[in-house]
């Protein structure tokens, strides 16, 4: 029975290995200039969680197939527990700072630097269940936003009132976010209702919208393309469904594309 | 030097009448038991929530026969609505972490064997011990209620995020009086909780035998120990929350609503909460939680793996001190589970490090259990079995907590799959074989009788498969980035996934349909398995010294003295390989290597 136990976790220990190794499961490809010191970073832990954990399980079924008896005297670990402790504080503790301290190298990278003068600034709102973007129009200004006047029947979904606020006159509303290729973005986020989230796999971005607080992340696309944004953080039945697409477009089909919504707005 | 005070002992008459003997005990043998069957029912219910909730994920538009009798609007034709699966996941989630990983290995043994195994008649205050227990029912019926009010359970998960679990039926079926019967219902429970902590922190520190040293006490002892103290401060925060939340919902305060929600074109009366601080104030709880469900497998574990192993661990002390450090840890690192909720980045930063460093004294508690391994004469049974498993899925779940550490990395992995897979390994299996390895080994203990070995090793294989096949593949999807508690996979990308979730779905069938193999065991056995020797196991410490099923006041009256430290195995004495903690007997003992 413990050569079967052996047998058993040291399989198993391979058998989860291959999936990983065979590269079966894969976040899809990146499309931010932020995403691949991400990747990079995805791919150390990998190794060293990958190592960690097939050296354990082994050792693991190696002690129990060899100490699994009746007979002989009881022995111990060469090193003991001293050895062990050692070991661990110094490998582990080394293995664990080192990929932390990588890690937020690439957590800076998106979160401790601000957005260059130049960022294209875009509105995201998220309510129950459906995004909405806010382009500033020609004037590079958002109007107010009076959540008293936010009436779905009548599409006003941030509550603009162009009437009284000039600022909000040229605004675009669109139900798809379009940015325009290689153009840094900056993505002023804030929830309607509840509690939401802003994920694009490709984009290496997943970012919680905060009701009450104003939250906003920039990024760099590379790629054109059509990509999923879904959410991410519970917000009621519709959760599942609740989502939009990233739309990355090269900068003349992004202004045609901008041209094209301010006249149906 | 060995701790000789005299305990505060306690003396009670034997109970008279049913009631007394089974229903309002006071005796702490009997509120173990009682914790242990409401975590068997609660367990059972939330398996069979996830079953209903696999079979959906696998087949969506199965119609499961009966579920339309729990619920006409929730499942009309035997299909769950997008909302009444959230409202079962909902409860799953609760009746899991809180009626099961937090009952069965921490209030149900602690509750049994603590007493016992510091050598004490009972607990100091056998009263507040029993209104632990029913203060614990009221919750679990509480939270069963939620499930026949109009409008059902909550939905919002069961980290019961605000402001959706604060604006009322406003914000989706569930979400008003079911909300607050799950609120009520967790407040309760911590009443419980406190209570139960109260007294397994002062029958430790007060009520151990003569010659029972703290580094005496078995390493279960210490393991509820660390596990009261963490319960003490964890749940103190929790409840606290729970009323606030509950405020927002009767009282018309805003503690976790913003100003100026809209919700379906209404603007919400209230203003000036905040939405993170239920977050803060509930994974302030939350992640302690983790290791009061964990660290009293650890102590199990230890326990059955040195009985098994026929040798101490390779040192008792950092054993403990590791444990130690885990709970002293776990209040430092709740922020991980709030890398992208819009709280400060550079606060992530600052909650990564000690997550990361969690790694080392859960490193050193691994290493040290494998490097015992080594050398041992090991002897293989459903316990030892389930101990081993439990080391197995420990690792795997650890190893993925690398990842979950780092707050780049959850941009990718945060809320997918990845992180069910990790809590599920970790928290929920791992700790559900401490259940299993502790319940094969104390069984003989409990009713005098044996359990079958032969139906619980195959119940072992069945389990310890199926766990691997469940969660494993969690992780795979999550990297392919899966999103969690989503009824159905509309999106593009997820697709090519549904294969794996169709495997999984078997998977689970299968593994929880071999629960009925312990099911019938544990009954069986109780009822009409062989008569157990008071020490089947030649184990050491102080509950194998009084017969199967102990007497109410545990010791016949007596009170042991112990002479030695908890684990004298691998020794020559009269008894054979290794000398009880009450034996007067000298023999050249094992110490603490160092």
């Amino acid at each position: 029975m413990a050569k079967l136990f052996a047998v058993t976790v040291i399989l198993i220990a391979i058998g989860s290995a291959i999936p990983i190794l065979m590269h079966t499961f894969v976040p899809p490809v990146d499309i931010s200039t932020h995403g691949p010191l991400i990747d990079e970073q995805m791919s150390e832990t990998m190794a060293e969680a990958g190592i960690s954990f097939l050296a354990a399980q082994i050792i693991l079924g190696v002690f129990v197939w060899k100490f699994s008896r009746t007979q002989g005297r009881i022995g111990s670990f060469p090193g003991g527990a001293r050895g062990l402790v050692a070991a661990a504080v110094i490998l582990v503790g080394v293995e664990v700072f080192a990929l932390g301290a990588f890690g937020a190298r690439a957590w800076a990278g998106i979160y401790f630097t601000a957005p260059g003068p130049n960022a294209m600034r875009i509105q995201a709102q998220a309510g129950q269940f459906a995004f909405y973007f806010r382009y500033p129009g020609p004037d590079g200004k958002f109007g107010p936003l009076h959540p008293d006047l936010i009436n779905e029947g009548t599409q006003n979904f941030f509550g603009l009132d162009p009437d009284h606020d000039p600022e909000a006159k040229d605004d675009i509303v669109t139900a798809e976010l379009a940015v325009p290729v290689n153009r840094e973005i900056h993505l002023l986020m804030h929830a309607k209702d509840v509690g939401h989230s802003f994920f694009v796999r490709e984009l290496r971005i997943q970012q919680d919208f905060v009701p009450g607080l104003d939250v906003s992340v920039h990024f760099t696309t590379n790629k054109v393309g059509r990509y999923e944004i879904v959410c991410t953080q519970l917000c009621g039945l519709g959760h599942y469904n609740m989502k939009a697409y990233l739309n990355v477009m090269s900068q003349a089909d992004f202004d045609a594309w901008l041209k094209q919504q301010a006249s149906q707005q | 030097m060995h701790d000789m005070h005299v305990p505060a002992v306690h003396h009670h008459a034997p109970p008279q009448g049913f009631i007394r003997k089974h229903v309002f005990s006071l005796d702490h043998k009997v509120i173990g038991e009682q914790y242990y069957g409401l975590a068997l029912l609660a367990v059972l219910i939330g398996m069979v929530l996830s079953w209903i909730m696999r079979l959906h994920l696998g087949w969506p538009t199965l119609s499961i026969p009966g579920l339309q009798l729990l619920s006409k609007n929730g499942a009309p034709g035997g299909i769950p609505t997008p909302e009444y699966y959230l409202q079962l996941m909902t409860m799953h989630g609760t009746f899991m972490v809180f009626f099961v990983l937090t009952t069965a290995p921490f209030a149900g043994f602690g509750n049994y064997f603590l007493p016992i195994q510091v050598g004490a008649e009972d607990m100091p205050f056998p009263h507040f011990n029993m209104m632990s227990f029913w203060v614990t029912f009221v919750a679990f019926v509480v939270a069963l209620a939620a499930f026949f009010v109009p409008d059902g359970p909550p939905l919002s998960g069961w980290t019961g995020y605000a402001p959706l679990s604060a604006l009322g039926a406003v914000a989706g079926p569930g979400q008003g009086l079911g909300q607050v019967l799950w609120a009520a219902s967790l407040a309760i429970f911590c009443v419980g909780q406190l209570l139960g902590s109260l007294n397994f922190i002062s029958t430790t520190l007060d009520m151990r035998c003569k010659g029972m040293s703290m580094m005496r006490l078995p390493l279960t002892v210490w393991a509820w120990f660390i596990t009261s103290a963490m319960g003490l401060t964890a749940f103190a925060v929790l409840m606290p929350a729970c009323i606030l939340l509950i405020l927002d919902h009767v009282a018309g305060t805003s503690f976790f609503v913003a100003s100026n929600l809209v919700v379906n074109d209404q603007l919400q009366p209230h203003s000036g909460g905040s939405t993170l601080l239920w977050q803060h104030l509930f994974w302030f709880f939350g992640h302690p939680e983790v290791y009061v469900a964990i660290v009293p497998g650890m102590g199990v574990v230890s326990h059955v793996l040195i009985t098994n192993m026929r040798r101490p661990m390779l040192s008792h002390r950092v054993l403990i001190y590791s444990m130690a450090a885990l709970a002293f840890l776990s209040y430092m690192v709740y922020g991980h589970h709030m890398f992208v909720s819009g709280m400060n980045p550079f606060s992530s930063i600052v909650f990564s490090f000690p997550t990361l460093a969690i790694t080392i004294p859960s490193t050193i508690i691994v290493l040290i259990w494998i490097g015992s391994l080594y050398g041992a004469k090991l002897r293989i049974n459903s316990a030892s079995l389930f101990a081993l498993g439990f080391i197995s899925l420990f690792v795997s779940g650890g190893v993925s907590g690398f990842f979950l550490a780092q707050p780049s990395l959850d941009i990718l992995l945060h809320a997918t799959y990845f992180v069910v897979g990790h809590f599920h390994f970790t928290m929920a299996i791992a700790a559900i074989f401490g259940i299993f390895a502790g319940t094969y080994f104390w069984f003989s203990k409990v009713t005098g009788r044996m359990m079958n070995e032969t139906l619980g090793k195959i119940h072992f294989w069945f389990t310890f498969v199926g766990a691997y096949s469940i969660f494993m593949p969690f992780h795979y999807l999550g990297i392919a980035g899966n999103v969690r508690r989503y009824q159905a996979f509309v999106d593009d990308y997820l697709q090519p996934l549904l294969g794996v979730h169709k495997f999984i779905t078997v998977a689970a069938l299968v593994t929880g349909a071999a629960q009925l193999i312990f099911l019938y065991n544990l009954i069986y056995s109780r009822f009409r398995g062989p008569k157990a020797p008071q020490n089947p196991w030649e184990a050491t410490s102080l509950e194998w010294t009084i017969p199967s099923p102990p007497p109410f006041d545990n010791f016949g009256g007596k009170l042991p003295v112990v002479y030695h430290d908890p684990y004298q195995y691998g020794i020559e004495a009269s008894s054979g390989d290794y000398v009880m903690q009450d034996s007067p007997e000298q023999v050249q003992t094992v110490h603490d290597e160092k």
